[in-house]
Order: structure tokens, then sequence, then C-alpha cells
């Protein structure tokens, strides 16, 4: 049975996380992501879980380390100043190889920055969310119903791989409204005979942790971790592509100013310009594959964010100097138009007719 | 026939603890330890160890163990205790973790009156980074951040921990003890005892700052530092019950709370009632 229904995108993200199993939210008030933490207060209680508003986005965070540390499936959620405070927990977590979900409904910074929406924290989610060797699965949404598909997968890929997710979306998606469907409930999860749960004296006591005095068996650890790094990166990479087989121009963008970009895509068509999208759905692991593919056929890319330019370093990467690479992007909480993100095409597109190369 | 009479409790493992000699660590480690075999609890309890001198508590202590980040253990003993009820969780702390970067965690853990108890080791000084100033630092006392000693107009003042801890209502046991005695080391195993014991019924919030020895980073050989203790220490620290709700007749920390807000609001009114200004 499926049920459409009409949701905001942070009460999408609650409900799924709710039918994923999760029944430990931790959160703390910050705009715009603070109706994640309100619907979860009203349903958490009837399904007999916990909601719990913690003093800080810290303690949120050393909370969901706590509960996930028990074998249960837990979450945090927050906007970008609140995302740096959980950054220590988030290596912790990562450390301890704790599965978590943490959600970040992104706004405009740095610093207190504004409540209006942004990619500014690419950067944060994708090379350096706290100290240390450690990577985050990050997936970003570009629609309610993404919201709540990825949530859903984001808690299977954490006890699989045993690593803290984050869902990276935005003010604008976060407060927009879209039909859904939801997905059936959970109801089979998978083992953690690591959980700290009592050893009933059945057992030796299990230990989460993640202090290493000994630098061998430090470097170890990370050793395994990033060999799992590597199955993630070899398994997990997601994109969408859009009329990207024969286009000179492709435009990678995520989440909400993918929307845009696929808008000038179509616009850019109709003025003859074969332009294409590709819209990373796994921001870690990147999806290099896909992009140096598409470096082979295509004339340049061109990256639009919400933000200075993050995310067009990772398509350099994959492109590999074999094509330019240019970036359009706004910042502050602008989102793009799709006005001005044809232009950037069109630019991109003469200068490659003026024969710049 | 030979008779034992004195063992390893059952919860410590059989690992050599790191800690230097003189300090009460050790014993209080075992009374935690002796606490949980008595309890017969071993089995059903999750540690928390904090950073600092007690960072390798969770190879220690024979029940599951969690360690975490510098001042974080109320929070995440909230996140385990809120998803293991039944369990019993206890955190293990120094006056750095949970006195200092740590402070809003406890005051908030307490004010919740989260199901958990907290042995708090104030020993004046961050011990595991080799003797800087405490937030439990005396005034005028010597450390390696407080070179000239601690100057309060620059420093500030030493916490009183279970002091400001007992105002709030989520706290079913705030008790000071100390490990400078045979007498003492009974009377915080008692007390130690009774914080688990209290845990177990759902009492509330509870916590037992045991007043202890840091014979390196205070310079002094471990009979000087057990003085030093008695002498400096106590009278800042003085030992007792600073909150025991049961004692005062409350199953739990919503009665004893319901009493203390009637007995506020009945004290505001009076003044009114009589008609004074």
């Amino acid at each position: 049975m499926t049920e459409k229904v009409l949701m905001k995108g942070n009460e999408a993200l609650a409900e799924a996380a709710i039918r994923a199993g999760c029944r430990f939210f931790f959160g703390y008030p910050i705009t715009p992501q603070t109706e994640l933490a309100a619907y979860m207060a009203k349903r958490m209680g009837k399904e007999g879980g916990v909601y719990l508003q913690a003093e800080s986005e810290i303690a949120a965070i050393n909370m969901v380390y706590g509960a996930a540390g028990a074998g249960k499936r837990a979450m945090t959620s927050s906007s970008s100043p609140g995302i740096s405070l959980k950054g220590e927990g988030i290596s912790y977590m990562a450390g301890a190889d704790l599965p978590g979900v943490i959600i970040n409904v992104q706004r405009g910074g740095p610093g207190l920055g504004g409540i209006q929406p942004s990619q500014s924290d690419y950067f944060q989610a994708t090379r350096a969310t706290g100290h240390g060797d450690f990577h985050l699965i990050v997936l970003a949404p570009s629609t309610v119903q993404e919201m709540t598909d990825y949530v859903f997968r984001a808690f299977d890929l954490a006890d699989e791989y045993r690593t803290p997710v984050m869902i990276l979306a935005d003010g604008m998606l976060g407060q927009m409204m879209e039909p859904v469907v939801l997905p059936e409930p959970k109801t089979e999860f998978p083992e953690k005979p690591w959980a700290v749960t009592g050893h009933k004296g059945q057992r030796s006591h299990n230990i989460v942790n993640s202090l290493h005095l000994q630098p061998e068996r430090l470097e170890e650890t990370n050793i395994e971790r990033y060999e799992r790094y590597a199955r993630i990166k070899a398994t997990e990479q997601l994109a969408e592509e859009y009329l990207v087989e024969d286009a000179d121009i492709v435009v990678v963008a995520f989440g909400a100013s993918s929307r845009i970009a696929r808008s000038a895509v179509n616009k850019a068509r109709e003025k003859g310009i074969k332009a294409g999208l590709i819209r990373p759905i796994t921001l870690w692991p990147f999806p290099e594959d896909v992009i140096s593919a598409a470096a082979d056929r295509a004339k340049a890319f061109l990256t639009v964010e919400m933000n200075m330019g993050q995310m067009v370093d990772d398509v350099r990467l994959a492109v590999c100097g074999r094509k330019p690479v240019e970036f359009y992007g706004r910042a502050g909480g602008i989102i793009p138009t799709p006005a001005e993100t044809l232009a950037a095409i069109e630019r991109l597109a003469e200068s490659l007719e003026g024969g710049a190369r | 026939m030979s008779k034992v009479v004195f063992e390893r409790p059952h919860a410590l493992t059989d690992l050599q603890f790191t800690y230097c000699p003189g300090c009460t660590h050790g014993i209080t480690h075992r009374l935690v330890a002796e606490t949980l075999d008595e309890l017969g609890i071993e089995g059903t309890t999750v540690g928390v160890a904090p950073v600092g001198c007690s960072v390798l508590a969770y190879e220690f202590f024979a029940c599951d163990m969690v360690q975490a980040a510098h001042g974080r253990a109320p929070a995440v003993a909230t996140g385990l205790k809120r998803a293991l009820p039944e369990n019993v969780v206890f955190t293990y702390q120094g006056d750095g973790d949970l006195a200092s970067i740590g402070m809003a965690e406890t005051v908030h853990a307490a004010t919740r009156g989260e199901k958990i108890t907290i042995i708090f080791i104030n020993n004046a000084i961050y011990g595991m980074t080799g003797g800087q100033l405490a937030p439990t630092s005396l005034p005028n006392q010597v450390t390696q951040t407080s070179p000239f000693g601690r100057n309060v107009d620059n420093d500030g003042f030493p916490i009183r921990v279970v002091e400001m801890l007992s105002t709030l209502d989520g706290v079913a046991l705030a008790q000071r003890v100390t490990m400078d005695s045979p007498k003492n080391v009974r009377a915080a195993k008692r007390a130690i005892k009774k914080a688990f014991e209290y845990q177990i019924e759902g009492a509330g919030f509870t916590i037992i700052e045991v007043v202890s020895t840091c014979p390196t980073n205070w310079g002094l050989s471990p009979v000087d530092a057990m003085q030093w203790l008695r002498d400096k220490m106590l009278p800042y620290y003085p030992l007792g019950v600073y909150k025991d709700i049961k004692a005062d007749g409350f199953a739990n920390v919503a009665e004893a709370a319901a009493a203390r807000a009637a007995e506020l609001a009945a004290g505001s009114a009076a003044p009114a009632e009589g008609g004074e200004a």
C-alpha cells in the first residue's frame, strides 16, 4: 500500500526516519530545520521512541553517540552553525565506527551567516566535518520525495558500513511542500553484536571507543576504515544524468541548485545549445566515474552551486584537466535564477565557439 | 585450609591500573566494581569513561564500556540510558572533564533527572596533561598554568560541584566523600552503592563527588598528599550529603520537586497575605 501525502521537506525527513526505524532523536532548535524537531516531538512518543531537546548541538550529537553505541537507530538534525558544533561528536562517531544519521538543512555562512538556503557546507560535509582522517557518506536530495527516500536509505548505509551518514539538504528543500510517497515502515534490522547493551555474563565486555594510544594500532584502524571507504567508493557512487549523452556543456549541480540547473539546461536546449545535467546524489563518495566518463565526450563543464564554488573542486579532480570546468554560483542565501544560470551556460557556449580553446 | 579474604572484584578486569602511586583512582575503581558485584549488575551496566587520567577506565571495568569525548560523558550516558532504560549507566569523570569543559552536559543531565550515576573525581588539578589549573583548584594553589598560585582576580573561584547541583530538582542524591582513611573509604563505598541503588529504583540523577589526591602533580609524596587533602581540600570541599530525596521521604525527584514547588509557592504567597510591602 502506498500513500501519497503533501509534506514539508523537514517533516518528510522526520517521518521517513521514523519509518526507517529511528526511535531516538536528539535535537536543538535552529532555523531552518526546526519543523523537523517539532515533528519528532509530536510523533516519537507515539512510536515508543525518544525525542529529547538537548542543551546544545554538542550534547545532541553525543546523545546520538550513546544511543548508537547501544545499537539503536539514532539521528540528530541541525543547520550549518549547529553542524559545526556537532563536528567533534561526528569525528568520535567515525572513530568509534558508530552508525547514525545527521541532517544538515543548510543556511548561509560563515559565522552566524543568515537563515536563507545555501550549499556552503559542501566542504564541511565532504572534507572536514571534524578532526582526523574520516569521511561521512553524504546524500544530497533535491526533492521532498528524495528527502524521504535518502533518509530511509541513510540508516541502512550507516548500519552496513558502520559510519555516520549525512543528509545535506538546505533551507529551500526543508521549507518546500511537495507530494511524497512514504516508505513502508522497516521491520527488520541488522544484528549489532558490537553494541554496548550489558554483557549479561554471556560475553566479554564490549567497548565503544576511538582511543588507540599505540600509533601502529591507530594506523591499523585508519587503514581498515579506508578499506571500507574504498568499498563505498566502488559501490555507492550515485548520480542522475539528464541529457548528458550528446551534451557539449555538462552542468553539474546538486540539491536545490540542480532544480534550477535543470530548467536552465532545458532553456539552453530550446536555444540550440547542447547542454546536459549531472546531479550528484552522493556527494561523498563523489560520483567521479560518471563525471570522468562525461569528460570524454563533453566540451566543457559548468558547476552551479549556492556558494562561492566548492563542489567545482571535485568536478575538476574528476575531469583532471581534460576539459575546462567553470563555476557559477550565488552565495549568502540567494538562490540563482534559471535566467542567470542560462546566461552562464550561454557565456560558456560562446567562449567555446569563439575558439577560446 | 586456606581461605580467601581479599580478591579482585569480578567487575574489574585483570589489567594493571595505569594510575600513579598514591593516586586514589584505584580505590575508587575498586569501590565501584565492588558495588557492581554486590548488586549483581555487572552484566546490565554500561559505564562511560571520560577524557583525563581515567580515560582507560573502559579497560579496567569488566562491564560494557563507552569512551566519551572530553566533558560529554553525561550526554553520552543520556543517550545510553534513554536507549537502555532497563540497564544501569554510570559515568566516571574528573574535575576538568565534568566541571569545566563538560559543565553544561553535567548541569543539564542533572536537571533533567537522568537516571544515571556520576562518579566525580575532584583532585583540584588536570592530572593527565601534567598538572594545570582546574575548575576546582584552590585559591593560591600552584599549578603549571597558575605558577604563582591561583589568583582569584584573574582565574576566578573554584566550583563546589555537589553544592551547586543539589539546588536542581532533577537530583536525587548529591554527596561528597573522600578516601583518606579506612573509615572514609567505607563511607564512600556506602555512598556509591546508594547512588547505584537509587538509579535502579528510578529515583533520579545521582552524583558522588570523591575528593581525591594527585601526588604526582601536587608534587607531594602519597602520604603528604593525603595530609594536603585533609588540610587544604576538605575545608573548602566539606564532606557530606547535600541532597538525598529518599532520606527526605520522597520516592523520586518528581515527588520531591512537586513538594519543593508547593513550599516555594506558599513562601512567596505569605508576605502578600500578611499585607507587607
